[in-house]
């Protein structure tokens, strides 16, 4: 690993300012970039850590009523704490093991936007704000792609906040070796209807199956799936799975996610 | 080069770290703490687990400098104060939990935080429990066994598999 210096500031606008310095970085839980680090493919200069900034942690509830998770939370203690939305908690339990959870933050997971990730698929399934120290996005606009987000340079994911729906489930098919979704799939139902997105199949990166989206919102039942399927032209093909393979397994798990979500 | 001050097992203590400097290798070449084991370095194996204020992390995957003011406990400070092996160090050697030992830390370090959290947590709960911990002589078994056992609970069954 190159060497860089180190700042843990303790507010916000302290870690900005911070991260305005030349080849500066931001650093969540580390649970990416220190393994990227290690590689030496990423070369920051300075390092800002966000985790003792204490405006940026923790989970409460807006007036609106939706669930806001501080920027720096842990998966451990979203687990722990988003009681008012079961789906969210139960998602963030099963991220990685218990010592990645004690350490990875929303923030980090949302801008990182590994294909593979389930916060994204949770950010994007709830319709969530991403709130950052300059402005608020919605999840619809936020994710452009593998590893791409509307993030600019400096930019700090600072909250989220979540719309709490009337029933929701996650169901992630493991990938056992790095313990990543090889798909995941969260399905939300909200008033105005029901929202479902992907993460770990397409090569564009986490998306909403909007067909199923369709179905679903007019009938809330398993029969609703019926004869969808998706293409698996587009989608991530690798040693652990065709891209025929993953669209099956979009359906399935779309399916069971259903299943547990009723 | 900055100064970096923490409790590890109880004790006070302070060294000059790089930015780079990861907590394992404060612990381990700083402190001379090797019971601390590297497997991957890699955030996979789970060898190298410590408790952070009182939290299971990989001390691979964290800097020194942000174990700044916490505290910190290792394997070594595991063991009862006269020098006896504490209840999940002696189950584990009751029921064979290791072979070459190379895990061991890792294993013994998060049972104690899964049992802070669930103290009777069942088989099922055990095997998730260790997800990111690896053991390469895939002694699982016995692990998981000396872990029901650690936590007061009948291994009969387990034995019988
Ligand atoms: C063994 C293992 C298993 C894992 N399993 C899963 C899994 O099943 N599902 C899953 O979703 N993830 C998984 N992860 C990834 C984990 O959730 C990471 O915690 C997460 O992807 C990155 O979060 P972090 O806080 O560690 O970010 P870091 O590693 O600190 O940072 C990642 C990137 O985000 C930037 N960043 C960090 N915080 C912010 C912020 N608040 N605002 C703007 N930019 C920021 C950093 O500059 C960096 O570019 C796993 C990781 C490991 C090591
Ligand atoms: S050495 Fe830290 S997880 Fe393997
Ligand atoms: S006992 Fe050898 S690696 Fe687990």
């Amino acid at each position: 690993m190159y060497n860089f210096e180190m700042t843990r500031p303790s507010t916000i606008a302290d870690a900005v300012k911070a991260l305005k310095e030349e080849d500066a970085q931001a650093l969540g839980g580390g649970q990416t970039l220190i393994p990227t680090l290690k590689q030496r493919l990423a070369m920051p200069s300075i390092l800002v850590s966000l985790t003792a900034i204490g405006e940026m942690q923790g989970v409460c509830m807006s007036d609106a009523g939706e669930v806001c998770v501080g920027g720096a939370t842990t998966h451990a203690t979203v687990a722990r704490e988003a009681t008012a939305y079961p789906g969210l908690a139960a998602m963030a339990a099963r991220i990685g093991d218990p010592a990645v959870r004690n350490r990875g933050t929303i923030g980090g997971s949302l801008a990182n936007n590994d294909p593979s990730a389930c916060y994204p698929a949770a950010a994007l399934a709830s319709g969530a704000s991403i709130i950052t120290n300059s402005r608020e996005i919605a999840a619809d606009d936020y994710f452009q792609g593998m590893f791409t987000t509307a993030l600019e340079e400096g930019e700090v994911v600072t909250e989220v906040r979540f719309p709490v729906p009337e029933k929701s489930h996650y169901e992630k098919f493991v990938q056992p070796a790095s313990r990543f979704a090889l798909v995941g799939v969260m399905v939300a139902k909200y008033a105005d209807g029901v929202r479902v997105a992907v993460t770990g199949a397409s090569e564009s990166g986490v998306f909403r199956w909007t067909e199923a989206e369709a179905a679903l919102s007019a009938n809330f039942t398993a029969d609703a799936l019926g004869d969808l399927s998706l293409d698996g032209d587009g989608m991530i093909a690798d040693l652990h799975g065709s891209g025929a393979y993953r669209a099956h397994l979009v359906k399935v798990m779309t399916g069971r996610a259903l299943k547990a979500a009723i | 080069m900055a100064q970096v001050s923490m409790t590890v097992n109880g004790k006070a203590v302070s060294g000059d770290v790089e930015g780079r400097t990861l907590l394992s290798e404060f612990l381990r070449i700083d402190l001379n703490l090797t019971g601390t084991h590297i497997g991957c370095d890699t955030s996979q194996c789970g060898a190298c687990v410590v408790h952070v204020n009182g939290e299971a992390v990989k001390a691979c995957t964290m800097f020194a400098a942000e174990a700044d003011g916490a505290d910190v406990g290792t394997i070594e400070g595991q063991a009862n104060e006269d020098g006896t092996l504490n209840v999940i160090q002696q189950a584990f050697q009751d029921h064979h939990g290791l072979q070459c030992g190379f895990c061991t830390p890792g294993m013994v370090m998060s049972t104690a935080s899964l049992l802070k959290e669930n103290p009777k947590p069942s088989v099922q709960e055990i095997r998730t429990y260790l997800d990111g911990n690896i053991c390469r002589c895939t002694g699982y078994h016995n692990i998981v066994k000396a872990i029901m056992a650690a936590s007061g609970q009948d291994v009969s069954a387990i034995a019988a598999e």
